[in-house]
């Protein structure tokens, strides 16, 4: 069983969505609702499956409808048709004390612009889930304290959030989503306000969290070298569609359309492609040199290993962990991998 | 139900066209100068030009009248009530003030500006020295601003009282804001006068139709500020409030208000200036105040009078102003969103 499933989800923002949903449902695009009715389409028949403890990034561009449907899963937004499963409960089912009940213990959330609480201290902030949750002030306070430590900002818990820098008011949104230790955490474009430098060391700090607290993330992002360096999986959204679903290689490698094509042109293949990927396995690799060989291990980018290639002009033999050889790469695995499609 | 819920609009409209029709009929049965017979309408047309015909009258003065006769002779026992608790209050405030000794009612004032402002010193002095002015350019005038302090004090308590509230439930659905705001309106427009009058035959003489028109004249802004403050928190903190599973009541009271406070502090402040301009307007049924040094000055021609009590009302003004502005100010210092303090 998946953890969250989303069983065909449409949202339609307008006076009477109900109105437009058979002419949404015959498959009317967004631009002729909206001439015709006047509304707008949020999401198109969504369908997706996340399981447990990976991380599920989801992308598109600005009104593309991801931050549409990560509201979807904690119903700060209310789809118009459609199911949303969180493990086997249909979300839609609660009534409101059960609502607040599962926000307060299954889901938590990082905001674009933070989401914090000006009139709290760092501390204070952190503990705000725990605090809804009823727990004692002293236990509160303990927890908070460690996930402060957590994300480094120890010395800063009796500030505002107004004396901290950008990233250091998104590590106490990180923090607080952490505090409540809930299974899933809903990550809405929660790097993209900051400056590069401080993004790149956030997404090293939530993959190493990432590492030791296995939990189910969803992460809303428009950046797809982010997508690519955080995701287990990816889905891409355009237009409230779901255009397609897979692993970082599968989307760089089999674009499902046009627009995916688009999103991926200019990304650094050598970056998110392992050796794994584009070896040759050993009874296919005859007709590769093996006189001159460089040992790589199957999880390396190509990056890490292309220089040395390059200098010695010889080719690779592919090993896992344990040394054994998986298979063969030359230039010409190379050169098809990175030149664009 | 489903043909009622979607033609609302068309019956909503139906329904008052019913109730100018009816307003048409009435009026016209109830003149004394319609025509004997309506026929006479329909046969000369003189009516449609010229003068507006003396039958189109609708009798809202008779109507008026004769429902405050009923209300002052069938639920006067209510007025009185209302009258009595709020002259006691009255009396208790203005009392104290007036038995403390005048250089403890200044250091009084000094004190709570001091912490007010969040410990400025210069604000304090300030205010200290226009407090000290007030009685210093007429021994009369001391008196006589704790009496206009002690009104306004009641009249802005009721305004917080039922001030906030309708704020708040403003805020919360715009159907409320449908039907309060026109009705915000209409006090903010119409001149004082109609309400003073009609409260001196409800109240009598003096102080309590003052109060109650101060409360009328100055509790708009207040319930705009207040419903305006909640409103322009940011969506995102709201949200995120929502997301770990904050309660509407938790909500409200954890996030909304603290961080409409400012403005609902900017609503307080409002309240208090407009409450004193009411002051000099309501010395003329009879309160005892400052108001009526400026209109006794007035009356007598005495330009330096009239002067003298004017300059107390400004620093009165002065001193209520400062106390309520700097508390607001201090607050939205801490609670600006995104703002780097200087240090």
């Amino acid at each position: 069983m998946s953890k969250i499933e989303i069983n065909n989800v449409y949202k339609i923002f307008g006076n009477n969505p109900q109105s437009v949903m058979p002419m949404v449902r015959e498959g009317a695009n967004k631009e002729e609702v909206l001439e015709q009715t006047g509304h707008t389409v949020g999401l198109d028949n969504v369908s997706l499956k996340i399981e447990e403890g990976e991380t599920f990034v989801c992308m598109g561009l600005s009104g593309s409808g991801k931050s549409t449907l990560i509201r979807h899963l904690n119903r700060l937004i209310d789809p118009t048709d459609g199911e949303i499963i969180v493990e086997g409960t249909n979300v839609m089912s609660f009534n409101k004390e059960q609502l607040i009940d599962f926000r307060r213990h299954k889901m938590s959330m990082v905001f674009q612009r933070f989401g914090l609480f000006p009139h709290k201290t760092v501390i204070q902030n952190v503990g705000y889930g725990l605090e809804m949750q009823g727990k004692q002030l002293e236990e509160i306070n303990k927890t908070a304290m460690e996930k402060i430590e957590a994300v480094g900002l120890s010395g800063f818990e009796n500030q505002f959030p107004n004396q901290l820098s950008g990233g250091m008011q998104q590590r106490v949104g990180l923090a607080r989503a952490l505090a409540t230790d809930s299974d899933i955490m809903l990550m809405d474009e929660a790097f993209s306000a900051l400056d590069p430098l401080i993004r790149s060391d956030m997404q090293k700090q939530l993959l190493d969290l990432q590492s030791e607290l296995k939990k189910t993330i969803v992460f809303i992002t428009h950046d797809l070298d982010e997508s690519l360096r955080l995701g287990d999986h990816i889905g891409i959204l355009n237009a409230g569609k779901l255009v397609q679903v897979g692993t970082p290689v599968d989307i760089i490698m089999n674009p499902a359309d046009d627009y995916v094509k688009a999103f991926v042109k200019d990304v650094n293949r050598a970056k998110v492609i392992k050796a794994k990927i584009i070896m040759k396995s050993t009874k296919d690799s005859d007709d590769i040199d093996k006189t001159n060989l460089i040992k790589v291990n199957e999880d390396q980018f190509i990056e890490e290993f292309l220089p040395q290639i390059v200098c010695s002009n010889s080719n690779c033999e592919v090993v896992d962990k344990s040394g054994n050889v998986k298979g063969y790469i030359s230039n010409k695995e190379l050169q098809t991998s990175l030149t664009k499609s | 139900m489903e043909a009622l819920k979607k033609n609302k609009k068309i019956f909503f409209n139906i329904g008052l066209l019913a109730i100018f029709v009816w307003l048409l009929i009435t009026s016209y049965s109830q003149s004394k100068r319609k025509p004997d017979n309506i026929g006479e309408l329909l046969n000369d047309f003189s009516w449609l030009g010229g003068k507006w015909p003396k039958w189109l009258d609708l009798p809202l003065m008779n109507w008026i009248n004769s429902g405050f006769k009923t209300l002052n002779e069938k639920y006067g026992y209510i007025f009185e009530a209302i009258n009595n608790v709020l002259l006691y209050m009255l009396m208790l405030v203005k009392n104290f003030l007036i038995q403390a000794p005048w250089p403890l009612v200044i250091l009084g004032v000094i004190v709570l500006t001091y912490f007010a402002s969040g410990r400025k010193i210069g604000t304090t002095v300030f205010v200290g020295f226009c407090t000290f002015f007030i009685g210093f350019l007429h021994p009369i005038f001391w008196q006589k601003a704790i009496e206009t302090t002690a009104i306004m004090l009641i009249g802005i308590f009721l305004c917080v009282v039922a001030g906030i509230p309708l704020g708040i439930a403003m805020a919360r659905s715009a159907r409320t804001r449908n039907v309060i705001l026109p009705v915000l309106d209409l006090m903010q427009t119409i001149p004082s006068f109609c309400y003073l009058i009609p409260g001196i035959m409800l109240f009598g003489l003096g102080a309590v139709p003052a109060i109650i028109a101060t409360f009328i004249y100055a509790v708009p802004p207040l319930v705009r500020l207040t419903d305006l403050g909640i409103r322009l928190v940011d969506t995102e903190v709201i949200e995120a409030a929502d997301a770990f599973g904050a309660s509407k009541k938790q909500k409200l009271w954890g996030v909304q208000m603290p961080l409409a406070l400012p403005n609902i502090m900017q609503g307080i402040n409002q309240c208090t200036m407009m409450a004193l301009a009411m002051v000099v307007i309501a010395s003329m049924i009879g309160t005892r105040g400052l108001g009526d040094e400026v209109l006794l000055g007035l009356q007598q021609l005495n330009v330096g009078r009239a002067a003298e009590a004017g300059i107390a009302i400004v620093l009165l003004a002065i001193v209520l102003d400062r106390i309520t502005q700097s508390y607001g100010e201090t607050l939205q210092e801490r609670t600006a969103p995104n703002t780097k303090k200087g240090k």
